[in-house]
């Protein structure tokens, strides 16, 4: 197990590294370079970037530049937004806990039908349920979000009023239920989609699992059919969809450009389109360099995850 | 022993499971007394494990007719719930591949004591105590420390004796044995045909021993039914079938067991053709493969008695 961990934090070292290498390097490919802000606006004058350029010490060599924001990074100083001069760290850390409760209870909600609507579906196999629950999921999966998402605000905040159009809480509210009824809209959309992959998923899985020999071992013990299904099919079902657990995890940080910017949920993927748009690169380098580690974390806690349930996964194996 | 001297176990009339068009079992008879051990033999595909598979209750997709009774009751008529209560506490089996029988993310005591509480009344600490037991009486050493092990970290051998004891757990009245040794060594195959054979003594209970291997059929079984394309062909006493087989079928098989006093490079003698698509045969199946086979084999024969107890299906036999 510590052996294992090693490996993967060297291999994670490493990769993190390559990530940081090749945004870094993208920020300066990018037309306009990392000071786009000021090049590309008519009113400021040649001699004002140049003087932009040594402040932030661009004239330095790349290299350079790239060692000082890494060791920035690494030592928590993120550097400051190019628009009002706010910390970075303190700019992402903000939108950090709005992203986690929308995705954290879009994925929760999402986890539990979809693993529900799978495991039904593969046990009620060609039913109606089955081919009903097949055509609604590629229906969710094929629908644009933005579309659906307008759509939602179109009936449900604007015709009918039963739900707020967009932000998180409403002025001079902050109650708890002001709260989920904003979360309401922004977490059926976000859920549906994953809760179609989900159920899409756990079927095939489950369908694999029961027509193995041990489900029918478990059958003809005579325990009770809700038995077989759960201990014995459902746990060894699971086991492989603990690494898509583990791609979505990241999600919970990044949360989702598309849905947040539809809700205007003032999470980290709104923050990403508007820095994306304004080229506030010091804040966009961090957003990239939070979500790569994330990434990282989510596969090795899957990993982890897999050798603490099933008992023929060794960790040092590898 | 023979299944007419006393009130049969099991008496099973007209059996018949059809997937679709094809009829893998076709309407066999037999019946096993308490305490016999019958054997079931057939190549591949003659629908030996289909026949266990349609006592026990197990299959699906199937149209299953006729009538089997244990001990008076009539399982193919039970409702679902009724049959699961009989499920591994009258009627038990076992599977030919031990190492997909078992359950690969549960600890082999637990599977064993699951086996226990399904019909049991007993706390979790007695059937504990009862699944070591259990363990020890399959042979298997040190069962306290072995309870707590999974499948993949014992031999296949050690896993069929799981499985076993599994089966036995509630003292079921029947046992269903489908070729409990062909996934095995052979060195381990005549311990565990020892072992069973030990058990089924001690218990008293009927046994059906499926398998393709006439060596087992002989020095286990009282009785022999002989399977070929669905339907049984010839059944006797293990004794007189082996001293007197009149089936053109049987004779080929019992001609077809490799000598070892016969030259190296003298060939087996085979049944030529293939057993595939005889169930769409009109009139004898074997028919097709029969050397001895004339105009009137096409007509279907019956199963009628030749000498006492002795049955054989074929126009031809004197």
């Amino acid at each position: 197990m510590a052996r294992f961990l090693i490996n993967r934090l060297i291999q994670s070292t490493v990769l993190l590294f390559g990530v940081s290498i090749v945004g870094f390097a993208l920020m300066h490919l990018a037309p306009g370079g990392p000071l786009a802000v000021y090049t590309l606006n008519p009113t400021v004058t040649a001699q004002d970037i140049e003087r932009i350029k040594v402040l932030f010490g661009l004239d330095q060599p790349v290299y350079v530049q790239y060692f000082k924001w890494a060791g920035g990074l690494l030592s928590g100083n993120w550097g400051y937004s190019f628009f009002g001069g706010q910390q970075v760290r303190e700019i992402v850390l903000d939108r950090l806990p709005a992203t986690f409760l929308l995705m954290g209870t879009s994925l929760a909600l999402a986890l539990v039908i979809g693993v529900a609507i799978g495991t039904l579906a593969a046990v009620k196999r060609n039913s109606v349920f089955d081919y009903a629950t097949a055509i609604g999921a590629m229906i969710a999966l094929s629908l644009p979000t933005f579309w659906f998402g307008l759509l939602a605000i179109f009936f449900f905040a604007q015709t009918l009023g039963w739900f707020p159009a967009g932000g998180m809480v409403s002025i001079g509210d902050s109650s708890l239920l002001d709260r989920l009824h904003h979360l309401v809209l922004p977490v059926v959309v976000l859920a549906l989609v994953l809760v179609a992959q989900w159920s899409r998923y756990t079927r095939s899985s489950m369908i694999d699992i029961l027509d193995q020999d041990f489900v029918r071992t478990a059958r003809a013990k005579g325990i009770s059919p809700s038995r077989v299904l759960v201990n014995h099919g459902l746990r060894a079902a699971l086991v492989p969809l603990v690494a898509l657990a583990g791609l979505q995890l990241p999600l919970l940080v990044g949360g989702a450009l598309v849905t947040e910017t539809v809700f205007s949920w003032p999470g980290m993927g709104l923050l990403f389109i508007s820095v994306l748009s304004t080229r506030d690169y010091p804040v966009l380098m961090a957003i990239l360099m939070v979500g790569a580690v994330v990434v990282v974390l989510g596969n090795l806690l899957a990993d982890i995850v897999v050798a603490l349930v099933d008992p023929r996964v060794k960790l040092h194996d590898e | 022993m023979t299944g007419e001297a006393s009130t049969p176990l099991l008496k099973v009339e007209n059996l018949l499971v059809a997937f679709g068009r094809a009829k893998a079992v076709d309407g066999i008879s037999f019946d096993v007394a308490p305490g016999e051990m019958l054997g079931l033999v057939g190549e591949s595909g003659c629908g030996k494990s289909t026949t266990a598979l349609a006592l026990m209750r197990l299959i699906r997709d199937a149209e299953i007719g006729g009538t089997a009774h244990l001990n008076g009751v009539e399982l193919l008529g039970l409702d679902e719930a009724a049959m699961r209560a009989r499920r591994g506490a009258d009627i038990a089996m076992i599977f030919q591949d031990p190492g997909t029988a078992l359950h690969p993310m549960i600890r082999v005591g637990d599977q064993i004591v699951e086996a226990l509480t399904a019909h049991l009344n007993i706390s979790h600490r007695e059937a504990r105590k009862r699944a070591i037991d259990l363990l020890r009486k399959v042979g298997i050493a040190a069962p306290e420390e072995r309870f707590a092990v999974y499948p993949h970290e014992m031999s296949g051998g050690m896993c069929q004796r799981v499985v076993i004891a599994m089966a036995m757990a509630c003292a079921p009245r029947l046992l269903l044995a489908d070729e409990p040794t062909t996934a095995l060594d052979v060195t381990v195959q005549a311990q565990i045909l020892e072992l069973l054979q030990g058990l089924v003594r001690e218990e008293g209970m009927g046994v059906i021993l499926i398998t393709h291997d006439l060596g087992v059929v002989a020095g286990m079984t009282d009785r022999v039914a002989v399977m070929y394309a669905g339907a049984i062909v010839e059944m006797a006493a293990t004794e007189e079938l082996f001293a007197r087989p009149l089936h053109p079928y049987t004779h080929g098989l019992l001609r077809s067991i490799p000598q070892l006093d016969s030259g190296w490079d003298e060939p087996v003698p085979t049944i030529p053709g293939s057993v595939q698509g005889a169930e769409l045969q009109a009139g004898c199946r074997f028919a097709p493969r029969c050397a001895k086979a004339s105009e009137v084999c096409r007509t279907p024969p019956a199963l009628r008695e030749i000498g006492e107890n002795h049955f054989v299906s074929c126009w031809n036999t004197p």
